[in-house]
C-alpha cells in the first residue's frame, strides 16, 4: 500500500470540522459540458490563519475550485462549508471572501480611494471611519496618497496593491488570488511573493492562492495542493512536496528531476532495491513496490555528487559519462549517460564540476534517502 | 501621394487614378448636400442655378406655417419616445445576449437585427395590418412602436460592442466586494457601457427622425412627420420651404453624427 491510497483515504473520510477548519470541500464535483469532470471528487481543507496554494497546470481544475469557493461557480455535486457554514447556493456578495483577480478587475471609473471604499459602502461604513480604514489599506500596500489616482494611472506593480488593498479592507473571512501575479515582472513578482506572504502573516489572514508557479508556490505558502485532472495529486508542506513526491506527476511537475524505470526487486536492509534497464541496482527510500512490479525512480539533478571520497553515507555509487556540461555561474549542469539512459542530469557546485569534461567518465554517488521509488 | 520615393512612374499614375475615383465618389455621395442647402437660402421661389440673391425667407416661411411646425414636432415627439423605448429595451437586449450561458445567441441575434435588414417597406405594410385591428395605426403610440421596432438593432449592436470590450471579472468583483446584482449593473456596469447605450440611442433617434416610409402607413394628419409632410409637400406644389425643411433635417443627422463621433473619441481617451 503506498502513501498516496494512504492520503486518500484519510481524505475521503468527511474532514474534521474545527474551529481551526475555515474552509471545506466535501466530496465536490464540478462539470461544464455534463459528460467531463473539471473537479472529480475533491475533499480539502483549509485551516485558519493558512496560506494554501493551489498549484498544477492549466486545466488542473485549479481555477475552477477558486471560483466554486469564490461563488462564482456553482458545483455540480458536492458540499463547501465557511466557517461550518454551507455556502454553496450563497451568491458571491454574501460569502464575505475578498478575490483578487488576476487581471485586477480594478473599476477603471473610479478613484483608487474609491475602489477600496467600495465594499466599506455596502457593509454600512460611511463618512470618516470609511475614509480611514481606505487610508489604513492603502497605506498597508504602501500606496498611501495614490487615492485620488485612477487604476489607469498606475503601475501594474501598484493595480496589483489596489486589488490587494480593496480584497482586504472589509476583513473578509479569506481572500482567495487567481494568478495576481502573473502579469508582473520576474523582479516584481518575487517582490510581491514576499510582501503578499508577509501582509498574510502579519495579519493572520486566511489566503487560498492559485499559480501555476511552483517557484512561486514553494517561496509563498504554508501548504501546497498539487492539481492535476481534477484531482488532489499531493496536500503538503513546501519541503515534504519537494522532498518526497508521492507520485511520477508531483515529482516531474515540482522542480526538476531525473526520473529513471526499473523493476522493484524487494527491500534489503530497509532500502528499497530497483533494478534499472542496464541491470544496475539502486538503493531507495518511498514507497515499496510489488516485488517484480516495474516502478519509477525520482531523483533531483542536486543530489547527485561527484566520487571525491568526501560524500559519507551514499548507498549508490555508479559510473557516468559526461555528455555535455553548462556552466551556470554558481552551478554546474552535467548532461550524462549512465543506466543506459542519456539523459541523466546532475547538478554540481561550480567548485566541484569544473574539472569535469565532457567525454571523461566520472563516478557519481547519491543517498538512498534521495532516490525516491515511485509506484504511480 | 502616400508613396515611396522609390515608386515607379506607372505606380504613381495608378495612384492618382484611385485617389480620383475615390474623390468622385464623395463628391457624388455628399453631392445632394450641395444642392439642397444653397436652394433653401436662394431667395428665387424657382430651383435655379447660380444663385442670384440669398435671404432666410423659406426658413422664416417653415416656421411661419403651422402644418411645417406641427410636423417637425411631431418628428421630435416620435423620435424621443421611440429613442426611449429602443433604449431600454435595446440594451436589456444586449445584456442578455452577452450572457455567457444565453442559449441559441446566433438564431436570436439574427432575429434582433432583422429590421435592419428587411425593407422597410415590409415592415410598414405589416406594421400597418397589424395595428390595424388594434386601432394603433393613425396613432403616435403606432408610430413610436414601428420606430422604436426600426432602432432597436442599432442599440442592441452598440451596446454589444461596448459589452464585449467589458471585462465580466469586474460584475464578478463588484459582487465579491458585497454588492448585489443590481447595485453592480448600476455602480459598475451601467457607468462602463454608457458611452455605447448613448450612442445606440443617438442612432436610434436618427432612425426614426428621418423615417419616412413607415410614417407614411402609420400616420394620420394629426401625427404626420416631417420627412413625411416633406414627402407630401413635393407631391403637391414643389416650394423652396422644403428645401429649408431639408436643411433642417441634415442638420439635425450632422448633428447626431458629430454627437456620435465625440462619444467615440471620449470613449477610447
Amino acid at each position: 500500500m503506498n502513501t498516496m491510497t494512504l492520503e486518500r483515504r484519510r481524505l475521503d473520510e468527511a474532514p474534521p470540522l474545527t474551529s481551526e477548519t475555515m474552509v471545506a470541500f466535501e466530496r465536490v464535483q464540478k462539470t461544464y459540458d455534463g459528460r467531463t469532470l473539471v473537479v472529480e471528487d475533491l475533499n480539502l481543507t483549509v485551516r485558519r490563519g493558512e496560506f494554501l496554494t493551489m498549484l498544477g497546470p492549466s486545466g488542473s481544475g485549479k481555477t475552477t475550485t477558486l471560483m466554486m469557493l469564490g461563488g462564482f461557480e456553482q458545483p455540480t455535486s458536492g458540499r463547501i462549508l465557511l466557517e461550518g457554514q454551507a455556502v454553496e447556493r450563497l451568491p458571491p456578495e454574501r460569502r464575505d471572501i475578498g478575490f483578487v483577480f488576476q487581471n485586477y478587475a480594478l473599476f477603471p471609473h473610479m478613484t483608487v480611494a474609491e475602489n477600496v471604499g467600495f465594499p466599506l459602502r455596502y457593509r454600512g461604513v460611511r463618512g470618516a471611519e470609511a475614509a480611514r480604514r481606505v487610508a489604513e489599506a492603502l497605506a498597508m500596500v504602501k500606496l498611501g496618497g495614490l487615492g485620488e489616482r485612477r487604476p489607469a494611472q498606475l503601475s501594474g506593480g501598484q493595480q496589483q496593491r489596489v486589488a490587494l488593498a480593496r480584497a482586504m479592507v472589509f476583513n473578509p473571512k479569506l481572500i482567495l488570488m487567481d494568478e495576481p501575479l502573473g502579469a508582473l515582472d520576474k523582479q516584481l513578482r518575487e517582490h510581491m511573493q514576499v510582501e503578499i506572504r508577509k501582509i498574510q502573516q502579519n495579519l493572520g489572514i486566511t489566503m487560498v492562492y492559485v499559480t501555476h508557479d511552483q517557484s512561486e508556490a514553494l517561496t509563498m505558502s504554508d501548504r501546497i495542493a498539487v492539481f492535476h485532472e481534477g484531482r488532489i495529486q499531493q496536500l503538503s508542506d513546501p519541503v515534504t512536496l519537494y522532498d518526497q513526491p508521492e507520485n511520477r506527476f508531483v515529482a516531474g511537475f515540482i522542480g526538476d528531476n531525473n526520473t529513471l524505470s526499473g523493476d522493484f526487486l524487494g527491500v534489503e536492509d530497509g532500502f528499497g532495491v530497483v533494478r534499472l534497464a542496464d541491470g544496475s541496482r539502486l538503493l531507495t527510500t518511498g514507497a515499496a513496490g510489488i516485488p517484480g512490479s516495474s516502478v519509477t525512480v525520482s531523483l533531483r539533478p542536486e543530489r547527485l555528487g561527484l566520487d571525491n571520497g568526501t560524500r559519507q553515507g551514499a548507498e549508490n555509487r555508479f559510473p557516468a559519462r559526461v555528455l555535455d556540461r553548462t556552466f551556470l555561474g554558481d552551478r554546474v549542469r552535467l548532461t550524462l549517460e549512465a543506466f543506459g539512459d542519456p539523459s541523466l542530469v546532475a547538478s554540481l557546485p561550480a567548485a566541484d564540476g569544473a574539472a569535469v569534461t565532457p567525454g571523461g567518465i566520472v563516478t557519481l554517488t547519491c543517498r538512498a534517502a534521495d532516490c525516491l521509488t515511485l509506484t504511480r | 501621394m502616400w508613396l515611396p520615393a522609390y515608386a515607379t512612374r506607372s505606380e504613381r499614375l495608378c495612384r492618382l487614378a484611385v485617389v480620383t475615383f475615390a474623390f468622385a465618389v464623395l463628391v457624388f455621395l455628399v453631392g445632394p448636400l450641395f444642392v439642397v442647402f444653397p436652394l433653401s437660402v436662394s431667395k428665387d421661389p424657382f430651383f435655379t442655378f447660380p444663385i442670384e440673391a440669398y435671404s432666410w425667407r423659406w426658413y422664416a416661411d417653415f416656421f411661419q406655417n403651422a402644418r411645417w411646425t406641427q410636423s417637425l414636432w411631431n418628428s421630435l415627439v416620435a423620435a424621443t419616445f421611440s429613442t426611449a423605448l429602443a433604449t431600454l429595451l435595446g440594451t436589456l437586449a444586449a445584456l442578455g445576449i452577452a450572457r455567457p450561458g444565453f442559449p441559441a445567441r446566433k438564431a436570436v441575434m439574427a432575429l434582433m437585427i432583422s429590421p435592419m435588414i428587411m425593407p422597410v417597406v415590409i415592415v410598414a405594410v405589416g406594421a400597418y395590418m397589424f395595428f390595424g385591428p388594434l386601432g394603433l395605426t393613425n396613432t403616435r403610440t403606432g408610430l413610436v412602436l414601428a420606430h422604436a421596432g426600426l432602432a432597436i438593432p442599432f442599440v442592441v449592436i452598440t451596446v454589444l460592442s461596448s459589452l464585449s470590450t467589458y471585462d465580466a471579472n469586474l460584475t464578478r468583483a463588484g459582487a465579491s466586494l458585497g454588492a448585489g446584482p443590481v447595485s453592480v449593473f448600476f455602480t459598475v456596469t451601467l457607468p462602463l457601457i454608457l458611452p455605447g447605450i448613448v450612442s445606440g440611442a443617438l442612432l436610434a433617434f436618427a432612425v426614426s427622425f428621418d423615417e419616412v416610409i413607415v410614417a407614411l402607413f402609420l400616420t394620420g394628419a394629426e401625427q404626420r412627420t416631417l420627412p413625411v409632410q416633406m414627402f407630401s409637400g413635393i407631391r403637391d406644389q414643389i416650394n423652396p420651404t422644403i428645401m429649408a425643411a431639408a436643411s433642417l433635417l441634415t442638420t439635425v443627422s450632422i448633428a447626431l453624427f458629430v454627437g456620435l463621433s465625440l462619444i467615440r473619441r471620449l470613449r477610447r481617451g
